[in-house]
């Protein structure tokens, strides 16, 4: 691991105002992601600034009935919570279908969001990847890449997002919420938070440099049965090879956004008009633009069939 | 590249060097820090409660809490597998809860309390987990046994406060203390001896429901 120096920040001011005097630096809270990354010199802050202290541990109802969830709630902590488990449940499944206990104890809603893709070939430093090095090359296309995105992939990048949680939020119109450096505040739809690769996949998100995430706000419950199916080698303690968070009403109608597919948690509200058709039709317009690699065509079966289980269930 | 790395090269060859951990000793007691020598830029003190214990060290900022309890405080009966949080040998309670003591930085637990075996139990005075663990024998090999107990340990507070799991299958209710529930909460300690059975007998016995019970 690279050397580098820290501090420990005791106001959301102080946090920002440190990220922008310091060349290099990032923000640290669980570090179940970054410390892994920075193990392997793939990240190599040279400045960490903890915000642990800074007060975001909330889950607090907001005035148009909605929730707002402190950026530093732990994973457990807002799967357990008794209102998430009631109106939100698809985002309780989603974080208890993530990690491990132990992981989910100490990484943060914001960190969550942040995680960086589980692609073999951005981990592994000696092979190219334009994520982790802009301009060397992928070495996934053309490579081991059965896990990889099938929709809203570019020439340059077909890596997925490996959260769970973000996959939910997604389909709950989450926002999120943060501090400028400059001071000002933002909120980022999720639908805009992560990006699609294009020819910069490197850039991950909607934020600036050193812009701290301080909640995410969920609206009002929208009622409804809620369904998060996680399909992966193992029964636990994998990423989704294929992710369903799905939001059914009792007329049919609904939301539906997948995991494991993209650069991002995908949905496509148009393609939710279809869900009274059924899973085929659904997943037609889901992945209508698909282009999947030599390993991972399987997934666009594989979506169908998850949506069509959840589907039933819901009828159930 | 000092003589602390030719010291863990020593006692543990297949470690890489270069790893996280200081080069300054470990300190106990209190006060002494301004003595320890400066030996890097990024050296940092910490207080730790340790098993009960007021540790004060001085650490370089790359150290891992594992390498802080293992190599500066000399408690090894947390080990070190993976060192990437995909195995859970380093599974240790920070106030109370269990986390992975390899992905944290020891300097981000300013005055918490951490528990290891060894805070657990001792030889003659062995934690019901750690008898439990004896009594099935939930071990092969035994290096994974401490994170697998302190996990454990962690497993019964969480299901006790009333946390869901992946296979709780009424979210709003209280979780049940099947083998699925126990199967799936310690999924992130890996036995590759495959004493998996005995282990969940063996929480089953700790947390006074039946053994095998339903799933």
């Amino acid at each position: 691991m690279k050397s580098f120096s820290y501090e420990r920040a005791s106001s959301p001011a102080q946090a920002i105002a440190a990220a922008a005097r310091t060349p290099g630096a990032r923000f640290i809270a669980g570090g179940t992601n970054l410390l892994d990354l920075m193990k392997l010199e793939i990240e190599t802050p040279a400045h960490l600034i903890d915000v642990n202290g800074l007060g975001f541990e909330r889950i607090e109802p907001t005035d148009d009935g909605g929730l707002r969830i402190g950026a530093l709630v732990r994973n457990t902590d807002l799967a357990a919570h008794a209102t998430v488990r009631r109106d939100y449940a698809v985002l309780s499944r989603a974080l208890l279908a993530g990690a491990s206990g132990q992981l989910r104890n100490k990484a943060t809603t914001a960190g969550n969001l942040l995680q960086r893709t589980r692609c073999p070939y951005f981990y592994d430093t000696q092979m190219a990847c334009n994520k982790r090095q802009p301009g060397s090359g992928c070495t996934a296309i053309g490579g081991v890449n059965r896990q990889h995105a099938i929709v809203g992939t570019s020439d340059a990048c077909i890596a997925t997002h490996p959260s769970d949680m973000a996959v939910a939020m997604r389909v709950l119109d989450a926002a999120v919420e943060t501090m400028r450096p400059d001071g000002t505040r933002r909120t980022i739809p999720i639908a805009d938070f992560h990006r699609l690769p294009g020819r910069t996949p490197q850039v991950e998100s909607a934020l600036a440099r050193g812009e701290l995430i301080t909640s995410v706000r969920l609206p009002a419950p929208v009622g409804g049965r809620h369904f998060y199916a996680k399909v992966r080698d193992r029964a636990s303690y994998a990423f989704a090879l294929v992710s369903v968070a799905a939001i059914v009403q009792r007329d049919g109608t609904g939301r539906v956004a997948l995991g494991g597919v993209a650069h991002k948690p995908w949905r496509i509200e148009a393609a939710e008009r279809e869900l009274p058709r059924g899973a085929g039709a659904v997943t037609a317009a889901l992945l209508a633009d698909a282009r999947p690699s030599e390993h991972n065509a399987f997934k666009v079966t594989l979506v169908e069939r998850t949506l069509d289980a959840v589907l039933a269930d819901a009828r159930s | 590249m000092t003589t602390h790395d030719a010291f863990r090269i020593s006692r543990r060859g297949l470690l890489k060097a270069g790893a996280a951990s200081a080069s300054v000793p470990a300190l106990s007691g209190a006060s002494t820090a301004a003595a320890a020598p400066a030996a890097t830029p990024a050296a940092t003190p910490v207080n730790l409660v340790v098993n009960g214990r007021p540790r004060l060290l001085v650490l370089d900022t790359r150290t891992s809490l594992l390498d802080a309890l293992r190599e500066h405080l000399h408690l090894t009966g947390t080990k070190k597998g993976c060192d990437h949080g995909q195995c859970g040998a380093c599974t240790v309670l920070v106030d109370g809860r269990r986390i992975k003591s390899c992905l944290t930085l020891a300097v981000m637990h300013e005055g918490a309390a951490v528990t290891t075996i060894e805070g657990l139990g001792q030889p003659g005075n062995l934690h019901p987990m750690q008898a439990a663990f004896v009594r099935h024998d939930g071990y092969q090999c035994g290096y994974c046994t401490p994170g697998q107990i302190c996990s454990a340990v962690g497993v019964l507070g969480e299901i006790e406060q009333g946390i869901p799991s992946h296979v709780s299958s009424d979210l709003t209710a209280r979780p049940l203390l099947s083998a699925a529930e126990l199967r799936e909460r310690m999924s992130g300690n890996i036995c590759r001896c495959g004493a998996y059975s005995n282990i969940v007998d063996a929480i089953t016995e700790v947390a006074g429901a039946n053994p095998g019970g339903k799933a």
